[in-house]
């Protein structure tokens, strides 16, 4: 028998990733942000704007950390409370008049997410064991939570081999922040005899929705051969049952354009160090874009098969196949093109 | 490699005076290697010392020169002042554990007291009041993972156990790595040092010895729900040298004994994130107090240390030499020492056990007692829920279930009558849930880290009962700093004191706390790792 708690949650996953739920707090950026999307007419406009949003996108979550009377921030530990308190007098302990229980500072991102969960309903308020003690705002005690840290990912550098063309592959992302808000670059691109032929470059603010999911928000900027492009990005990342990563965006581009980018991977552990790991891609569009060589509809799609050896976690070299269907979008004929491609790479992080 | 450089260097010590205190390399056969300091003053320098476990220097944090720190002396009654001056670069501070005291002398930075900046001092002054073992260790940054901790004995104004041998046992954790760069490991791939997952050979094998539906059925419900039933310890060997009284199993510490003679253990977990398993193969053990405090004897073969704990045992070897073996709970490594009646004997090692995986036993409990959940239990932070968690103190824990020798558990732990003198019924309860999301390596109480919860009310005087349902798959060694946590049996009857009650996974434990020390106080996962991912509380008794 399954905890129903949990059961709940993991159906509540795809509920909750539908309806790409965000919390209140967070109205006021995404107002803005759609009330940008609406504007979005011409090109020049629109990448202009699509720096503004990136913007604030970026200082979205910081911005809303300074507005709160957040203890965890900044504290200097040598100008803590207790300084002022002779040993032995407990006179000073009452209840603060500068915090009451009822605002407790990030308490808005979990209750967001009760109000949609008929399991809470008789929840206990965590705050109630307070009875209107708080710290004050100079007591807190550090810990690593607290701290910003900083990770890059390569998930793909690789060469990949076929009888006409040699190409080198790239699939990286990059965040910074804590554990439940973050800055996400993301990346994937082409780089044919040292030019740039297909490159996407994401920035996105990753918010944490549930136990497994982050939504993302944010600016997609694609370059490389043809016209360049930008876009709004929104999406999931995260882990579905079964420990299957999963990327899925819905980006919002000029002259209406509409993508969507889809890209799944599980890593099966042969040995400790050996994995073996399936991956697949796909991209749609809802219009061709000739200068860039995309179709619409589905326009490429990728399956691979990669096998990696983890010589460190953090380094792990591999080979692999790749299957790439990619529609072309010059002829009027629905006709595609199929490649079966040798590919050897390093997958790395820090 | 030369042995020496296996070896601790101790260059701090000579910078430090401490001239009574020789160098790692001339002790290391000798009986009792840790500094002893005892009376009513003293004082404590906290520098950076060389060290090195493991064949390369690294930098440790150290009390007055050594891993562990010098064992404090302490007579019951006696008003002890500790002068802790401050040679690094950063804010330290000692905390006294399991000790009742000042809450202004707790030395939690933050919560008690300023902390002490660097080149200052803070001059700690109580009356000691209790006796039995415990320990001393660092309640700042990294620092207790990079050596800051020592033991602390204290003498009972009337002694009643007779031992003609006295030995502190500290075990500890050691790695080579910034403990910063751990924690930001874990935060990016938590499952980073475990090397003992599923794989699909693992599965294969499954499959010839137990057919394909069992297998997969025994995988199935553990992947689509995302957890990992190998987690068993966030961080192991592949990091971590596991130290004995400051030495590696290599080094073997011995602890010297005439054959027929009794022989006192006192065993204290002072690792910042490794249970051990111990035992002395050949020796029955006697566990005669549980965190300092008496217990009625009881004779074991093996013992589940959490972090933290302290037991006490007894043992009378006749034979010429045992090995005293603790190996992690994930059965990754061990460290071992001899008690020989001479130095330089050894007797064999064990072989670490097979790991185990975890039960649907440790995930949903399939208790009769209904948690009660906090909202905030149904976010990000929380990625299991236990409803229905098992009372039973008699589980030794994962790893030691049926393994053919007699275990210790909680359930075989009793106070000595006059131990716990409080004995009111409690006045209300306080319910708290061990919550965690492994993936993002996140650590709290009720779904709340400590950064974003509110403190903890106890009424001045009250006797209130407090229950832990740990809604995680991982075993926390949780810490009320100041006052008694006096464990209940699953009846809701007083049943032993302790200052670290350990929860099992989908455990509902519950215990009676004597609100009677005014002031600020930490409540935390002693799991280090844990504690600065968020599991973390504040009390105010007031």
């Amino acid at each position: 028998m399954i905890a129903s708690g949990m059961r709940q949650q993991t159906d509540n996953i795809f509920r909750e990733v539908i309806d790409c739920h965000i919390p209140d707090s967070e109205t006021e950026n995404d107002n803005l942000s759609l009330s940008f999307c609406r504007k979005i007419c011409r090109n020049e406009d629109f990448r202009i704007i699509a720096k503004s949003l990136l913007l604030v996108c970026l200082t979205a979550p910081f911005t809303q950390v300074q507005a709160g009377p957040d203890p965890m921030e900044g504290m200097d530990h040598s100008k803590m409370l207790h300084g002022n308190m002779a040993p032995g007098s407990q006179d000073s302990l009452v209840p603060s008049s500068s915090f009451t229980p009822e605002t407790p500072i990030h308490q808005h991102d979990h209750a967001a997410h009760n109000a949609a969960n008929p399991t809470s309903k008789n929840a206990r308020d965590p705050n109630a064991y307070s009875d209107g003690y708080g710290f004050d705002p100079a007591i807190v005690h550090s810990h690593k939570e607290e701290h910003n840290l900083a990770a890059v990912l390569v998930d793909r550098l690789e060469g990949l081999g076929t009888d006409t063309q040699s190409l080198l592959t790239y699939d990286w992302q990059a965040w910074y922040g804590k554990t439940y808000d973050r800055v996400v670059f993301r990346a994937e691109g082409n780089i044919d005899k040292g030019q740039f032929t297909e490159a996407r470059n994401e920035l996105l603010w990753g918010h944490a929705l549930t136990a497994y999911w982050d939504t993302q928000l944010g600016v997609r900027y694609d370059t490389g051969q043809g016209s360049d492009r930008g876009w709004f990005a929104i999406g999931v990342q995260g882990l579905a049952p079964f420990w299957l990563y999963i990327e899925a965006t819905a980006y919002v581009g000029e002259q209406g354009r509409i993508a969507f980018r889809f890209e799944g991977e599980y890593d099966l552990l042969i040995t400790q160090r050996l994995i073996l790991q399936p991956r697949i891609e796909a991209n749609i569009y809802s219009q061709r874009d000739l200068s860039r060589g995309v179709s619409d509809g589905l326009s490429d799609f990728e399956s691979g098969l990669r096998l990696r050896y983890e010589i460190r976690r953090e380094f792990a070299p591999y080979i692999g196949l790749e299957w790439s269907t990619s529609h072309d979008v010059n002829s009027i004929a629905n006709t595609s093109t199929e490649a079966v491609r040798w590919v050897a790479g390093l997958h790395f992080w820090f | 490699m030369p042995l020496l450089s296996r070896r601790r260097f101790l260059e701090g010590l000579i910078a430090t005076g401490v001239a009574s205190w020789l160098p790692a390399w001339c002790k290391t056969a000798s009986a009792q290697p840790i500094q002893i300091l005892s009376g009513t003053e003293f004082t404590l320098t906290i520098a950076e010392t060389p060290v090195n476990f493991t064949g390369a220097t690294r930098t440790a944090t150290t009390i007055n020169g050594s891993i562990p720190a010098p064992t404090l002396h302490w007579r019951e009654g006696d008003t002890v002042t500790l002068t802790v001056v401050n040679q690094l670069k950063e804010t330290t501070s000692i905390h006294w554990h399991g000790l009742i005291l000042p809450y202004d002398m707790d030395g939690a930075p933050g919560i008690s007291f300023n902390g002490i900046a660097p080149g200052t001092g803070f001059t700690y002054r109580f009356k000691v009041q209790q006796s039995g073992t415990y320990w001393y260790h660092s309640h700042s940054g990294m620092q207790e993972q990079t050596g800051m901790y020592g033991s602390i004995i204290i003498a009972p104004a009337q002694e009643t156990l007779q031992a003609e041998r006295d030995y502190i046992i500290q075990l500890s954790d050691w790695t080579d790595e910034n403990p910063l760069a751990v924690f930001a490991k874990l935060k990016k791939q938590s499952d980073y040092y475990n090397f003992n997952q599923p794989t699909a050979l693992d599965f294969f094998r499954d499959v010839a010895n137990q057919g394909l539906a069992k297998a997969f059925e025994q995988r199935k419900m553990w992947n689509e729900m995302r957890m990992s039933m190998t987690d068993l310890a966030d961080i192991s060997a592949y990091t971590y040298t596991y130290l004995l009284n400051g030495k590696t199993a290599t080094d073997h510490w011995t602890g010297l004994f005439k054959a027929g003679e009794q022989v006192r253990l006192r065993f204290i977990n002072s690792a910042a994130q490794t249970f051990f398993d111990v035992r002395i193969p050949g020796l029955k053990m006697t566990i005669v107090h549980a965190d300092g405090q008496a217990v009625e004897p009881v004779t074991v073969d093996e013992f589940r240390i959490g972090l933290a704990e302290t037991f006490d045992v007894i043992v009378t070897p006749e034979h010429d030499v045992y090995t005293i073996f603790a190996q992690s709970m994930d059965r990754s490594g061990f460290v071992c020492a001899a008690l020989a009646t001479r130095i330089g004997l050894k007797a064999e090692i064990p072989a670490l056990d097979k790991p185990e995986p975890l039960t649907m036993l440790d995930m949903m409990g399939h208790g009769k007692a209904i948690a009660h959940h906090a909202k905030t239990e149904y976010g990000a932070s929380v990625d299991m829920r236990v409803d229905n968690p098992r009372t039973n103190l008699d589980d030794p824990g994962i790893g030691l279930r049926n393994n053919g020798r007699r275990v210790l558990t909680y359930a075989d732990l009793h106070s000595l009558s006059g131990v716990i003198t409080d004995n009111r019924p409690p006045e209300r309860e306080i319910e708290l849930h061990l919550t965690g999301n492994m993936e993002r390596y996140s650590w709290s109480i009720d779904g709340v880290e400590f950064s974003e919860s509110t403190p903890i009310h106890f009424r001045y005087g009250e006797r209130l009962r407090v229950i832990f349902v740990n809604d995680t798959m991982m075993t926390h060694p949780m810490h009320l700093h100041g006052m008694w946590s006096d464990l209940e049996n699953a009846e809701g009857q007083v049943q032993v004191r302790k200052h670290v009650v350990v929860v099992q996974p989908a455990q509902r434990i519950a215990f009676r706390v004597t609100a009677d020390a005014k002031g600020y106080w930490p409540w935390h996962c002693h799991l280090f790792y844990h504690m600065h991912g968020g599991m973390f509380r504040v009390v105010v008794v007031a």
